[in-house]
């Protein structure tokens, strides 16, 4: 049984059909990516999974159970992370902050115990802080621990939020475009880091990328969107060769042709 | 500059992260218990008065400055407390000890209350809710009079404790003293833990939250009960300490009050709250002061401490938009790097317009 | 006991009185004509926080003020000026013109991009600010300020409206007619609806962003200063009158706070609820009843009734 199971999936913006009939098997410890041309619905896809978006048929099973019409915030308890494209992280606060938040679903203590500061918030704040250190050093984040978000440099805070998302100890993890804005020192990192993410921690990577190399580098496995509808998928290089995906990304035969 | 080799996690939980510190806030605590035996009754009074407002302002702190919702009826919140104390001890004659926990709760139940529509909205749809219910608070103070004694308000004696008798100003000073300590400390739990954590993350990015697995409807609500639990607590020693509570105690003005202690003291800090609630409480007698060296035709004006008041709002989110504990900061800081302090350091970021709209 | 028994009996009996049909129809229009004329203050008060706030995103706590100072200006004119009452309604609006075209230059343009919050607290500075002023130049009394009409009362029917009461809605009829022009058919209004919907292409688009806000500053002055020259002959003039504008914010709220059509369909709305709210329920609901309908309204509705609901996107 795959991790996470899409079956027919379709939502709708007023007209617009952003999704059709979207199928996509997501099997435990891959590295998964999902690619297309700009407005070709893989954010949508994200949004649906992640519980932003309700669609209107279809469902979204992850480990067994329909997490459909699961609320946003439900999601991340059953063990799906996110990252997002125009980075959504706490502007105002400290990088470490920030990565704690990750571990809020953790917590254990009671409100009073926490309004008193009873050796159980205790001992929850240190152990937070141990999984969150732990977090840091993966990332590399050490510089940055104190620093307020908003001062930081754009791929810095990629890398906070991508931080933020491991901090929940999740099984799957959604990458939205990870690799967009980073230069190529940046870029190559973060191929090593998702590799890590799939082999030392054991989590399946579920990833949007334009990037193609960055696919070609990490991914077991690629689905092509086009208009909302799956066009290929199978090994990187499979999907690459594949004509519709072709015409996809550079147009009509024909219209090339009027061109010319 | 100072800095400290931190071994494990726990030191960075500490209350105080410096020895220097643990001995500045002895110090003011030593001073804060002295006070009354050289200060006199008046400044007393003004500061217990002073002290009263923190525990408000911290509340209102966590709702407006963590949590990011405006609340621009908090008087409201006050006023239930005020009143609750004023009814179970004037009218039912019930002991002011049991009064003011349920002040606290009672507050904190009809904060509940206002969650219903605080969930579905943000930023000035809520502040417009919150103001409406300032004024719905305020009219069923008026038209209720078996339990608030509508216009003519209600008397409130100070109470006793045991044997004692609190009657004096320095001795209800000690009380609201005590109870200050107690709220500050609390805020201070609150804000280090999860919960406090919680709030800044809905404050800031409500997509982000729900993502980390922060349900934002529970995280809400708890802001609003809580701020309005500080906020009823509040009120319910305000009652006693005033002696007369009537609906003019508790009007739009009187919210104001508080988001402006909140706004000059500094946003999402516990310092800011307590300069800020310390600072307005004052200003009226820095400006009885300030208005002899000012020509007659400008002091001797009715409208000059309203003009003032407006003034010092207007200036301060000017010029020093982090309050005076942001100001504080800066000349902290300035010292500790001396020659190298650069001026943008504390640059804000600024948004794009329309940025708010959503968040 | 005992006054829980007479507690009951009030509500029982406030209960059936509020829920008896009423055969009073001529007390019902009555109450809805002198309620649109209300209804009609708060809309063009509304109408200026809509204007601003759709141009320059800032929530204007001082509008009320605005009014009220304009009421000022033209009862200066008019009473130590003697200046005849059409030319003091022209100078009152190039005053108060200026005055907002000099509050954007000196003070609103250093907070552009500020937290919203912030915003909020500076115009409730400036409104406390200016009622403290306005009561150093003016005094605290009240004054009667002179209507322009007289006259025997309009009768309808039965009903009898006051002349006042047709001018307040009269010209609020006119000065939509001819703002509603302004923005259809003027450069500038065009580019203020540009402005409005995107700053950024604006400025792209060669529009002069930081002028418009000057403008809308202006524009939205002068409609305070309107509504401040109807409502004073009805009702009173104070330095506390722009109190009144804290009632226009739900109006503004339940037409969505953006949109010019909702801010005054919102206004009539609370000025004729809370008129009948008044007659016919208890007279003290009438004070808190545009509290209570908006929370009604957006508990239901939480966008107000004519607003898009606006979702972020991730």
């Amino acid at each position: 049984m795959p991790l996470l199971e899409v079956t027919e999936l379709s939502k709708k913006f007023g007209g617009v059909h952003a999704l059709t009939m979207v199928n996509l098997q997501v099997e435990k410890g891959e590295v998964h990516a999902l690619i297309g041309p700009n407005g070709a619905g893989k954010t949508t896809l994200f949004n649906c999974i992640s519980g932003f978006y309700r669609p209107e048929r279809g469902s979204a099973v992850f480990k067994g159970r329909d997490i459909t019409r699961t609320a946003p915030h439900k999601i991340p308890r059953l063990g799906i992370a996110r990252t997002f494209q125009n980075l959504e992280l706490f502007r105002n606060a400290t990088v470490l902050d920030n990565i704690m938040l990750g571990r809020y679903m953790h917590k254990r203590a009671s409100f009073f115990s926490e309004a008193l500061f009873l050796s159980k918030a205790k001992n929850q704040e240190v152990e937070a802080r141990r999984r969150v250190e732990e977090v840091i050093d993966f990332l590399d984040l050490q510089p940055y621990r104190d620093r307020v978000i908003a001062q930081l440099p754009f791929g810095t805070q990629k890398c906070v939020e991508l931080a933020r998302a491991l901090a929940l100890d999740p099984e799957l993890i959604l990458l939205d475009e990870p690799a967009a804005g980073l230069n190529s020192e940046e870029t190559r990192d973060l191929c090593f880091w998702i590799e890590d993410i799939k082999e030392d921690l054991e989590i399946t990577v579920l990833l949007v990328e334009h990037n193609m190399r960055v696919v070609n580098e990490v991914a077991d496995r690629v689905t092509a969107l086009d208009f909302g509808a799956v066009i290929a998928h199978g090994t990187p290089e499979e999907v690459q060769q594949h004509p519709d995906v072709i015409q996809a990304y550079l147009g009509e035969d024909d219209g090339a042709a009027a061109s010319a | 500059m100072k800095f400290k080799l931190k071994k494990s996690y726990m030191e960075d939980l500490k209350l105080f992260e410096y020895k220097s510190d643990m001995v500045g806030y002895g110090v003011l605590l030593v001073f804060l218990f002295i006070f009354p035996s050289w200060a006199g009754n008046y400044w007393t009074y003004n500061l217990t008065l002073a002290g009263i407002y923190c525990i408000a302002a911290l509340g209102l702190n966590i709702l407006t400055g963590y949590t990011g919702m405006i609340s621009l009826g908090h008087a409201a919140f006050f006023a239930i407390g005020a009143y609750t104390v004023g009814y179970m001890t004037t009218i039912l004659g019930h002991s002011f000890w049991i009064a003011l926990p349920l002040a606290g709760f009672a507050a904190a139940f009809v904060g509940l209350s206002l969650v219903l529509p605080a969930l579905r909205l943000s930023g000035i749809y809520l502040a417009i809710v919150t103001m409406g219910f300032g004024f719905i608070i305020d009219q069923v103070i008026l038209e209720w009079p078996e339990v608030t004694g509508g216009a003519n308000g209600l008397l409130i004696n100070r109470p006793t404790l045991g044997p004692l008798s609190l009657n004096s100003d320095a001795s209800y000073y000690y009380v609201v003293l005590v109870m200050v300590i107690l709220f500050v400390l609390l805020t201070k739990n609150i804000v280090r833990t999860s919960m406090g954590r919680a709030f800044v993350a809905v404050r800031d990015s409500e997509v982000a939250a729900q993502s980390m697995g922060i349900p934002l409807a529970k995280v809400k609500t708890q802001a609003f009960t809580i701020s309005g639990f500080y906020a009823g607590i509040a009120g319910g020693l305000f009652a006693p300490l005033i002696n007369f509570i009537g609906p003019d105690n508790f009007t739009i003005i009187e919210s104001i009050n508080l988001i402006v202690m909140i706004i000059v003291g500094g946003l999402a800090s516990i310092h800011g709250s307590i300069f800020g609630a310390i600072f307005i409480t004052l200003l009226s007698e820095f400006i009885r002061v300030g208005k002899d060296a000012l020509p007659a035709f400008l002091s001797q004006q009715v409208g000059f401490q309203g003009a003032v008041y407006g003034l010092i709002i207007m200036l301060f989110i000017l010029f020093e938009p982090m309050g005076i504990y942001g100001r504080y900061l800066k000349i902290k800081y300035l010292f500790q790097v001396f020659p190298l302090y650069r001026k943008d350091t504390f640059r804000r970021e600024r948004k794009f317009q329309k940025a708010q709209r959503t968040r | 006991m005992d006054t829980n028994y007479i507690r009951r009996r009030y509500l029982i009996a406030w209960i059936s009185d509020a829920i008896k049909p009423r055969r009073d129809i001529v007390m019902f229009w009555q109450l809805f004509t002198s309620g649109m004329a209300l209804g009609c203050v708060y809309a063009l008060i509304a109408l200026g926080f809509v204007l601003i706030y759709k141009a320059t995103e800032v929530i204007n706590f001082a509008q009320g003020e605005f009014m009220m100072v304009g009421a000022f200006v033209a009862f200066s004119l008019i009473h130590f000026a003697h200046v005849p009452f059409w030319i003091t309604v022209v100078l009152t609006l190039l005053i108060m013109a200026a005055f907002g075209v000099l509050l954007d230059r000196l003070v609103m343009r250093f907070l552009v991009g500020e937290p919203a919050f912030s915003l909020v607290m500076f115009t409730i500075g400036l409104a406390l600010f200016l009622r403290s002023v306005a009561g150093m130049i003016w005094s605290t009394d009240t004054f009667a300020f002179p209507s322009p009409v007289s006259g025997e009362a309009i009768q309808l029917g039965s009903v009898a409206i006051a002349p006042g009461d047709m001018l307040v809605v009269g010209a609020t009829a006119l000065l939509v007619l001819l703002l509603y022009l302004f923005f259809r058919f003027t450069n500038l209004g065009i580019a203020l609806q540009a402005t409005s919907q995107n700053q950024f292409a604006a400025y792209l688009m060669g529009i002069n962003v930081e002028g418009m806000f000057s403008v809308v500053w202006a524009l939205s002055a002068m409609v305070a200063a309107v509504a401040g020259i109807l409502l004073a002959p009805t009702l009173f003039l104070h330095k506390d009158m722009g109190f009144i504008g804290l009632k226009a914010f739900p109006a503004a709220v339940l037409g969505g706070f953006g949109s010019i059509p909702g801010a005054i369909v919102g206004g009539l709305i609370i000025g004729i609820s809370e008129n009948l709210a008044g007659g016919f329920l208890l007279p003290w609901v009438k004070d808190i009843f545009a509290y209570l309908v908006l929370i009604a309204v957006l508990i239901v509705r939480p966008e107000g009734l004519f607003g898009i609901h606006e979702k972020k996107k991730v």
